[in-house]
């Protein structure tokens, strides 16, 4: 990180910068743009779900049947309160109290990982079964011939979206090791805010793959 | 810091509330659920009630209400693209001739 070496505890920036308020603001605009091309990515996977499922409407609704909405549900609140705590996370770096925050990002932290293990024995209970993507489908049993696309479209999409949980786990560990580190006052929290943004996005893109994926009709 | 939002506790928590609500809400809606049947409305119900939660989100957690109005504006495009990419596509899809058609 080029901004390792400054000293922010008084309004410090790098040196590349005007002000810390600058500095604070082109961050989060580089954020949100990354955000758009997040969204966009995303995009792709929804205009195959919506295309795949206008075309085989049983087999989405089969498809659907094997998942289970509790699972889903659960993993649903678990991350919207995640985002809650994040959110606060930044609501105490902004009180310049660097203890709280840390605890909040830990909260974060584990509430990603319960995701994770969720998400973990929902994989396993399908790959056991032989509910696999496209070709490797190999359950006995199925009614509609090409099952295997709607499990194509689940396994691109929540282990997209699973990955984006890894990633945000890692970045929410950092900002820990650097708010125990008291590193963070109400002048720069800067990566808070920043990871912050991105975790709600991961949030953001599960709201709509809930009802999509367990609750087809 | 001018350039910092100050967030706002209650609100903060008032928004979790409205989005654990609205989960509860979208689970009674499903009709693998609860048997409800509204037809075609159903998706576009579902589609809507995560629509909502998608504003709840962006605008307190992401805090785009009070934010610099660049990132709502950013967002904005973002999402009319992204409808531009759904709407194209769909006129793609829904105007060929079917498959086993003898076209």
């Amino acid at each position: 990180m080029s901004t390792a070496n400054v000293d922010r505890s008084g309004g410090g920036h790098a040196h590349h910068f005007e002000s810390a308020e600058h500095e604070f603001d082109t961050s989060k605009f580089g954020t949100w743009l990354f955000l758009c091309t997040e969204v966009l990515m995303f995009g792709g996977l929804f205009v195959a779900y919506f295309i795949f499922s206008n075309l085989f409407p049983e087999t989405f609704l089969e498809g659907s049947k094997y998942l289970d909405w509790k699972f889903g549900a659960v993993n649903t609140a678990v991350l919207l309160f995640s985002s809650f705590t994040m959110v606060l996370a930044i609501y105490y770096a902004q009180q310049n109290n660097n203890k709280k925050c840390a605890n909040m990002l830990m909260i974060t932290f584990v509430c990603g990982l319960i995701f994770m293990v969720i998400k973990y024995m929902e994989y396993t209970h399908k790959i056991e079964m032989g509910l696999l993507p496209g070709d490797m489908f190999a359950f006995q049993g199925a009614e509609s011939s090409n099952l295997g696309l709607y499990f194509s479209v689940y396994y691109m999409m929540t282990g997209l979206h699973g990955s984006h949980v890894i990633v945000g786990m890692g970045l929410i560990l950092w900002c820990w090791f650097r708010a125990r580190k008291n590193e963070f006052n109400s002048g720069y929290f800067t990566p808070v805010e920043c990871v912050g943004l991105f975790w709600h996005l991961v949030d953001l893109i599960w709201i709509y793959l809930f009802p999509l994926l367990y609750l087809i009709d | 810091m001018a350039g910092h939002h100050q967030l706002n506790f209650k609100v903060l928590r008032n928004t979790l509330f409205a989005l654990l609500s609205l989960t509860i809400l979208t689970v009674l809606v499903a009709k693998p659920v609860s048997g409800f049947d509204a037809g075609m409305f159903n998706f576009v119900i579902a589609m809507g009630i995560a629509s909502l939660k998608a504003g709840l989100v962006l605008a307190y957690f992401m805090q785009l209400k009070d934010d610099n109005k660049l990132y709502l504006g950013l967002m904005i495009s973002c999402v009319f693209f992204l409808l531009l990419f759904f709407g194209l596509s769909f006129i793609d899809i829904i105007s060929r001739a079917p498959v086993d058609s003898t076209l």
